[in-house]
């Protein structure tokens, strides 16, 4: 059971990444590959921040959703006078340079060696320890982060954002100054991954550069393709779909040696069959 | 006097360096139907997209009141200018509600915008029954009337339609320009019409410009326009420009 929880905790994690990456690339029609930097800025500000200052863990994973959300301001700004191609070109050199920093600032992340013994959260007196109570705190988490992507999505702020995505010259002749959407965002975005990036970091107690490199961007890519652009539930979805995978096919009986390696493929073609055949994903409105 | 609403005074315009507009200008009056008529690549859509700022200006201007103006396209429907793109441009994904609530976007005033769109269903009566519908589900007469009742939520002085007619049959274009007229004659809102379809536009427009490889060819009183055999020969490409 503890096996499960430990999944599905994992599920929600990258669940609430899926569904910020969502408000970005499915509702607005930006195809950010930077989600895992700022993934990486809430893991690791809130880690240094728990371990150096002596931080509790809702505060140092608010300080680290504001700095997520301050350098996606900075970076937003720089993105939202992109469109199309180049807007990924410039978030992917985002995601590597933020990599870079993670990985040869030593002082500050310990570099390679990554950060260990990060510390759990703390309800009053009590230490959420084991998987099913770390798996209630995320969903917690998630079901806030799912509300609130709702409420944006369901509100004329989401139905700007959509209207970028179909045609946003088109948005802009009725007096819309759509580099603000697209900023504002960005930037909610950005502190959706901070959110998950802090729970991952004080879940696994480790974190390491290699965790928010853009392979790992590409992989939420994936998720939401999955389950399908601009829909909530198939975030979500795509999520747990792209976590319980790998360990399903633990149990293909595949040697351990290149079970790792056939994820990757099984990952690849699915990818390659679902644009061939269902574009949309499984529950998109929407298609690239 | 009919006062200048919005006009191009000399307006020249490159796309890496071909001319699409050389030294043209357009005016549009006050209550006044203009058709903006010429072949495929004569610059019509251009001398529209020059005036929202969607075109890169080389030299001339931009008027609007007769003063000049540097357009820019979320700028100029605050003054009073309404644009509806070539090719509908509705968003599909929206519904026909949320297409008229986006073209009230600068109404600040909710309540206004809950009786423009009333007023838009009025005036378009298959819209209401299709309101919660996604537009991108609407026939291609229904989504330019979609496009046309859009442009109309801001009540503007001056409206620009660029191939209104595009695709769609010839029963629904005539639908579509009677409600055109009919718009100018009560709400006396100027219009300006790019337009291919020469026997639909004519009888509605007041005035018309005739262009043909990025210059003005003739401009006056639409009926007279019509009476020469100068279009036929600019459309079969046997005209020949004197200077």
């Amino acid at each position: 059971m503890d096996y499960i929880f430990h999944l599905t905790t994992l599920s929600s994690i990258f669940a609430i990444l899926a569904i910020g990456l969502n408000l970005v690339m499915g509702y607005t029609g930006l195809l950010s590959v930077a989600h895992a930097a700022f993934y990486g800025i809430g893991a690791y500000a809130s880690a240094i921040l728990m371990r150096s200052q002596g931080m509790n863990f809702f505060v140092a994973m608010g300080l680290g959703v504001l700095l997520s959300m301050g350098v996606a301001l900075l970076i937003g700004l720089v993105l939202s006078r992109f469109d199309g191609d180049y807007y990924a070109l410039a978030s992917l050199g985002f995601n590597v340079i933020v990599f870079g920093i993670m990985l040869n600032w030593e002082e500050l992340t310990r570099g390679p060696l990554g950060i260990p013994g990060i510390g759990k959260p703390k309800l009053g007196d009590h230490t959420i320890f084991s998987n099913m109570e770390y798996f209630f705190f995320t969903l917690f988490f998630l079901i806030i982060i799912y509300l609130l992507a709702r409420l944006i999505t369901r509100s004329s702020f989401g139905r700007t954002l959509k209207g970028i995505r179909e045609d946003e010259t088109a948005l802009q002749v009725f007096g819309y100054k759509t580099v603000y959407f697209k900023l504002a965002v960005f930037v909610i975005a950005a502190g959706m991954a901070a959110v998950a990036g802090s729970l991952y970091g004080s879940y696994i107690t480790y974190i390491d550069p290699k965790t928010f490199i853009v392979m790992e961007s590409i992989m939420i890519i994936s998720m939401i393709i999955l389950g399908g652009l601009a829909n909530n539930r198939g975030a979500v979805i795509g999520a747990t779909f792209f976590v319980l995978l790998p360990e399903l096919l633990r149990f293909a009986g595949f040697p351990p040696d290149i079970a790792a390696h056939m994820r990757q493929i099984v990952y690849g073609v699915l990818l390659i069959l679902l644009m061939m055949y269902r574009p949309q994903g499984l529950f998109g409105e929407y298609k690239l | 006097m009919q006062k200048n609403l919005l006009e191009t005074q000399h307006v020249s315009v490159q796309y890496g360096g071909v001319n699409a507009l050389d030294d043209v200008s357009v005016v549009i009056g006050e209550g006044e139907i203009v058709a903006l008529m010429g072949p495929n690549g004569a610059g019509k859509s251009t001398v529209i997209k020059s005036m929202f700022g969607l075109a890169p200006i080389a030299s001339g201007e931009v008027l609007l009141h007769g003063e000049p103006y540097v357009p820019i396209p979320h700028n100029i429907v605050h003054k009073s200018v309404s644009y509806v793109p070539q090719g509908r441009r509705v968003f599909t994904h929206l519904s026909v509600e949320e297409n008229l609530e986006i073209g009230g976007y600068i109404v600040k005033d909710k309540s206004l915008v809950k009786d423009r769109i009333a007023a838009a269903y009025d005036l378009f009566p298959d819209l209401k029954a299709k309101r919660d519908k996604y537009s991108g589900t609407l026939s291609g007469g229904q989504q330019q009337m979609l496009a046309i009742a859009r442009g109309l939520m801001t009540d503007p002085k001056v409206l620009l339609l660029d191939e209104p007619s595009l695709g769609l049959a010839p029963k629904i274009v005539k639908e579509v320009f009677e409600l055109v007229s009919k718009i100018n004659e009560e709400r006396h809102t100027a219009i300006l019409i790019v337009e291919h379809n020469l026997q639909s536009l004519l009888p509605i427009a007041h005035r018309a410009y005739v262009l043909d490889h990025g210059k003005v060819i003739i401009e006056g009183d639409a009926q007279k326009v019509a009476s020469g055999d100068i279009l036929e020969r600019i459309f079969m490409g046997t005209y020949k420009p004197t200077h």
